[in-house]
C-alpha cells in the first residue's frame, strides 16, 4: 500500500482513536449500545453458500472454540430425485475445510447449508437450565453465563438444532454467542465478516434501516424444524424441504 | 388431646426444619450474585462480561480507514463484497499495532481454490475453475488482481502490493 | 469418525448423559417402589406385608442418601450445584430436584422412620454405650418421652406422613420421567407417557428389591420366611408389572402406528444399536420372562420351594429389566441423531469419574448403608429390647 510517511502519521493516531472506542468496554458502558434497540437474528440465503468453509474458521479463531466442537458448521446436501425425504448430507470437520469436490453429471441436488444457534425467541433450551444460568437477552441473544453453569448439560439435549455442546476443558455449556461482544460495538458477527458471497448477514429486526426488512418482504424464508415452534430467529432463503 | 405434651417431640423436629430454613435463607443472602435478576432469572453482569469479550477480526471498516487505496480498487471490482479478512486472516491485533504485527501475505496459489475451485455442489452462477486445467498450478495473482480479479477491470493493470513503504 | 454412520450434527458426536444418568432414576425408582411397598401396610392396611415394612423404609433411605452422587458426580461444576437451592429456575423440571429431595429425604423418610423407631431410639439411648450412645441420644432431639399417648400421636402423625408420602414418592421419581418426556427435541423421550412409565416401572424394582433383600437377610439371620408376606408382595410385583408392561406396549404400539418423522430412525436404532439391551434384556429376559413366572404362581399352586425360586429369579429379572429400561432410554435417546440420518456409539469409560466402575460403585454403596442402618435401626423385632422394654 502505498502510504506516505506524512500520510502515515496523521492516519495511524485516527485509526488508533476509532479502534479503541470500537473496542470500548461492556455494553453498559458504550454510551452508543442500548440493549432495549435492537432484536438481534441472522439471514441465511441457501443458493449464495459455495461451502468454502470461512465462517467456521473465523467463528473457531474469533471464539477459542475446541477442536472437534461446533459454533457453526456447514452442511452439503445431496437431495436425490428418488429419495426426497432422505437425503444424503455430510459436513466434514463442520466443513471448516470445504468440501470434497463433486464431478459434474451427479444426477439430484446439491447445496449447502450453514447451521448455528438459532437464537430462538421461545428457545427451549434456557427453558430447562435449572440455575438460570442461559438465557435470552433484552436484545434477542441467546447467552450462556459461564461462571454459573453447572455444565449439567439439559440444555444440550434440549436444543432441537445440535448447536450446543459442553466445553472439554471449561466443562460448561458452550454455543454461538452471535458475537455478541462484536455487535454490540457495531460490528458484525466474525462468520458474516468472513463469508466471501454474503450468504450469512447479521440482521437487526428492531432497527428500521436493516436490510432484512426488504429482504423478508421479497423472498420466501424459513426456520429450521418450524414444527418445533421455538422462535428461531435465524431465516433461511431458499431453504429445501429435505434439510434437517 | 391429652397434650401437646405428648406431642413434645414433633415441635423439636419441627424446630429443626424453621432452624435450617433460616440458616437457609441467611446464606442465600450472601451467596446469590448481586446483579441476578436484573433483566431476568439470571445474573445481568455476565451480559456486560460476554460483550467484553477479545475482538480478533477488526472488521472491514477500521481496515478500510488507513487501506484507502486498496479499498478504493476493491469497491469497483467483483471482489467488492469480501472483506478484507476473509482472506487476510483475523487482523485486530495489527489493527490495534500497525506497525509492529505485520501480516503475512496469504499465497494464491492455495487460498483462491479454496472459493474458485470448480464443484458440481456450488451454485452454478458462482465463478470457478478446475486450477490444474486453468492455471497448471501458477498463482492466481500472475494475472488476477485480487482485490479487482476480473482481468481487466483493474485500472492500473499491476497486480495488487500490500505493507506500507 | 469412530463410531458414527450416517450424517449427525456435528456436536452430537459425544454422548453427554453417561451411565451415571442411567444410575440415577434406577436408584430413586428404587426407593419410591420400596415406599410404596412400605405404604401398602401402612397407609393401605395389606397387614400381610408388614414383616417388610421398616425394611422397605431402611432400603429407601439407603437408596436416597446415594441418590444424589451420580448426579454431582456427572456435573461439569459439582460445586456449583448449590445453585439449584439458591436459584432455581422456575421452568426448569431439573431445578425441582433439591427441593423434592430435600423435602422426601426429611419431611417424608427420614420423620416417618424417625416415628416408626422412637421407642426403640430412646430406649437404644438409655442402653447402649460410648458413641453409639451418643448417636441415638441426638436422635431422640433430646426427648424420651414414650409413653402411650405419645406413641398414640406418632402413629398418626406417621399415617398422615406416609399418605403424603406417596404422592411425593410419585413426584421424586416422576419427575425425572418429565425431565426426559417434556423435550420436544428429542422423540424417543418426548411422551406424555414418560413419567406414569418412569413410576410404574420404579415401583416393579423397589417392590422387586424389597423383597429379594428381605428373603436374604431373613436367610441370613437363620430364620424361616414368612410365605404369607412374599406371596402378597409378589402378587402386587405381578399386577403392577402389568400395568408397567400395558404403558410400555401403549407407547410402543403408538410409535409404530403414527410413524411420524423420527419413526424410520429409531425403528433401525432398536433393531441394530440397541437390539441387545432393549429386545433381549428389557422386554424378552426382564418384562415377559418374569410376567410368565408370575403369572403362574397366580393360577397354579405351587410348592413353596418352587414359589421362592420363582419369585427369587423373577425379582432379579424385574430389576435388570428396569435398569435395561433406564439404559435405553438415557443411552438409547443420545445414540441417534436430532437430524434422523445416522448414529453414534456410546463409549463408556472405565475409570474416569463417569465411568464403569464408579457406576458399579454406586450400585453397592446404598447395599452398604443399608448395612449400617439395619445395624444401627434393626428392623426385626430385637428380643433383647423388647425385655428391656417390659422391664422399664
Amino acid at each position: 500500500m502505498n502510504i506516505s510517511r506524512r500520510h502515515l502519521m496523521i492516519l495511524l493516531p485516527a485509526a488508533a482513536v476509532a479502534w479503541k472506542h470500537v473496542l470500548a468496554g461492556t455494553p453498559e458502558d458504550s454510551p452508543n449500545y442500548q440493549m432495549s434497540e435492537h432484536w438481534w437474528g441472522m439471514l441465511i440465503d441457501i443458493p449464495k453458500c459455495i461451502g468454502c468453509g470461512n465462517c467456521v474458521r473465523a467463528c473457531q479463531t474469533e471464539n477459542d472454540v475446541p477442536d472437534g466442537f461446533f459454533r457453526t458448521w456447514v452442511e452439503r446436501y445431496h437431495r436425490s430425485d428418488w429419495h426426497l425425504e432422505n437425503p444424503e448430507v455430510i459436513s466434514p470437520d463442520g466443513g471448516k475445510e470445504g468440501f470434497p469436490v463433486v464431478k459434474a453429471g451427479e444426477e439430484g441436488m446439491f447445496f449447502f447449508v450453514p447451521k448455528m444457534c438459532n437464537h430462538c425467541a421461545d428457545s427451549p433450551c434456557t427453558q430447562v437450565c435449572p440455575v438460570g444460568a442461559t438465557f435470552i437477552s433484552p436484545d434477542g441473544v441467546v447467552l450462556i453465563d459461564q461462571k454459573y453453569c453447572l455444565g449439567c448439560a439439559y440444555c444440550v439435549q434440549a436444543c432441537p438444532y445440535g448447536c450446543r455442546y459442553v466445553h472439554p476443558t471449561k466443562k460448561v455449556a458452550d454455543k454461538c454467542t452471535l458475537c455478541y461482544h462484536r455487535i454490540t460495538k457495531g460490528l458484525t458477527t466474525a462468520c458474516c465478516e468472513a463469508c466471501p458471497t454474503g450468504a450469512r448477514q447479521l440482521a437487526d429486526l428492531k432497527n428500521p434501516n436493516d436490510p432484512i426488512h426488504e429482504f423478508l418482504k421479497t423472498h420466501t424464508v424459513q426456520v429450521l424444524k418450524p414444527q418445533m415452534a421455538t422462535g428461531a430467529k435465524a431465516f433461511y432463503n431458499g431453504l429445501d424441504g429435505s434439510v434437517r | 388431646m391429652s397434650g401437646l405434651k405428648d406431642a413434645g417431640h414433633l415441635f423439636r423436629f419441627a424446630g429443626l426444619f424453621v432452624l435450617a430454613f433460616l440458616v437457609f435463607l441467611v446464606v442465600r443472602s450472601y451467596v446469590v450474585p448481586k446483579s441476578f435478576g436484573e433483566y431476568g432469572h439470571y445474573r445481568g453482569a455476565s451480559i456486560g462480561e460476554i460483550a467484553a469479550r477479545p475482538i480478533k477480526f477488526a472488521g472491514h471498516q477500521t481496515c478500510e480507514t488507513c487501506h484507502t487505496d486498496i479499498s478504493d480498487t476493491k469497491t469497483k471490482g467483483a471482489h467488492a463484497h469480501v472483506n478484507c479478512e476473509a482472506c487476510h486472516g483475523a487482523l485486530a491485533a495489527h489493527a490495534d499495532d500497525p506497525t509492529t504485527v505485520t501480516p503475512v501475505k496469504p499465497d494464491t496459489a492455495v487460498l483462491c481454490a479454496s472459493c474458485h475451485t470448480a464443484s458440481a455442489a456450488k451454485p452454478a452462477s458462482f465463478p470457478q475453475v478446475d486450477p490444474a486445467d486453468h492455471s497448471g498450478g501458477v498463482p492466481c495473482e500472475t494475472c488476477h488482481n485480487p482485490h479487482s480479479p476480473i482481468i481487466g477491470s483493474d485500472s492500473s493493470g499491476k497486480t495488487a502490493k500490500g505493507g506500507a513503504k | 469418525m469412530s463410531g458414527v454412520e450416517g450424517y449427525i450434527y456435528p456436536n452430537e458426536v459425544t454422548l453427554y448423559w453417561s451411565v451415571l444418568i442411567v444410575l440415577y432414576p434406577f436408584i430413586t425408582g428404587l426407593v419410591a417402589g420400596a415406599f410404596i411397598l412400605a405404604s401398602l401396610e401402612r397407609v393401605f392396611s395389606v397387614e400381610a406385608v408388614k414383616p417388610t415394612y421398616r425394611l422397605a423404609l431402611l432400603t429407601a433411605l439407603a437408596f436416597l442418601l446415594v441418590a444424589p452422587l451420580p448426579l454431582v458426580l456427572h456435573l461439569g461444576h459439582p460445586f456449583r450445584s448449590p445453585e439449584m437451592y439458591f436459584t432455581p429456575h422456575d421452568t426448569s423440571a431439573m431445578a425441582m430436584f433439591g427441593y423434592v429431595y430435600m423435602w422426601y429425604l426429611m419431611a417424608v423418610l427420614v420423620f416417618e422412620i424417625w416415628l416408626d423407631y422412637r421407642r426403640e431410639i430412646v430406649l437404644l439411648s438409655q442402653t447402649s454405650k460410648g458413641l453409639l450412645r451418643l448417636i441415638y441420644q441426638v436422635m431422640t432431639l433430646g426427648s424420651s418421652n414414650i409413653s402411650a399417648g405419645a406413641l398414640h400421636i406418632d402413629d398418626k402423625v406417621g399415617w398422615i406422613v406416609t399418605l403424603v408420602g406417596i404422592p411425593s414418592a410419585f413426584l421424586l421419581h416422576g419427575y425425572v420421567g418429565f425431565i426426559f418426556g417434556s423435550l420436544k427435541a428429542n422423540p424417543w423421550w418426548s411422551s406424555p407417557l414418560m413419567p406414569v412409565i418412569f413410576i410404574f416401572s420404579a415401583m416393579v424394582s423397589g417392590i422387586a428389591a424389597v423383597m429379594l433383600l428381605y428373603m436374604s437377610t431373613t436367610k441370613l439371620r437363620g430364620q424361616k420366611i414368612d410365605m404369607r408376606c412374599v406371596d402378597t408382595v409378589a402378587m402386587y410385583m405381578f399386577y403392577i408389572f402389568i400395568i408397567d408392561f400395558s404403558m410400555e406396549m401403549l407407547d410402543l404400539v403408538h410409535r409404530v402406528y403414527e410413524a411420524d418423522e423420527s419413526f424410520r430412525s429409531l425403528n433401525f436404532l432398536v433393531h441394530t444399536k440397541l437390539y441387545f439391551s432393549q429386545i433381549v434384556v428389557q422386554i424378552c429376559l426382564g418384562t415377559i420372562v418374569p410376567l410368565v413366572l408370575l403369572f403362574l404362581t397366580q393360577v397354579v399352586k405351587l410348592k413353596e420351594m418352587a414359589r421362592k425360586r420363582i419369585y427369587i429369579l423373577s425379582g432379579s429379572l424385574a430389576l435388570v429389566g428396569v435398569l435395561a429400561m433406564r439404559w435405553n432410554v438415557v443411552i438409547g435417546g443420545q445414540l441417534f441423531s436430532k437430524s434422523f440420518l445416522g448414529y453414534t456409539s456410546y463409549k463408556m469409560a472405565l475409570v474416569t469419574r463417569e465411568g464403569l466402575l464408579v457406576a458399579v460403585g454406586l450400585t453397592i454403596l446404598p447395599l452398604l448403608f443399608l448395612w449400617a442402618l439395619v445395624k444401627l435401626l434393626p428392623p426385626w423385632p430385637d428380643k433383647s429390647l423388647h425385655e428391656a422394654a417390659t422391664g422399664d
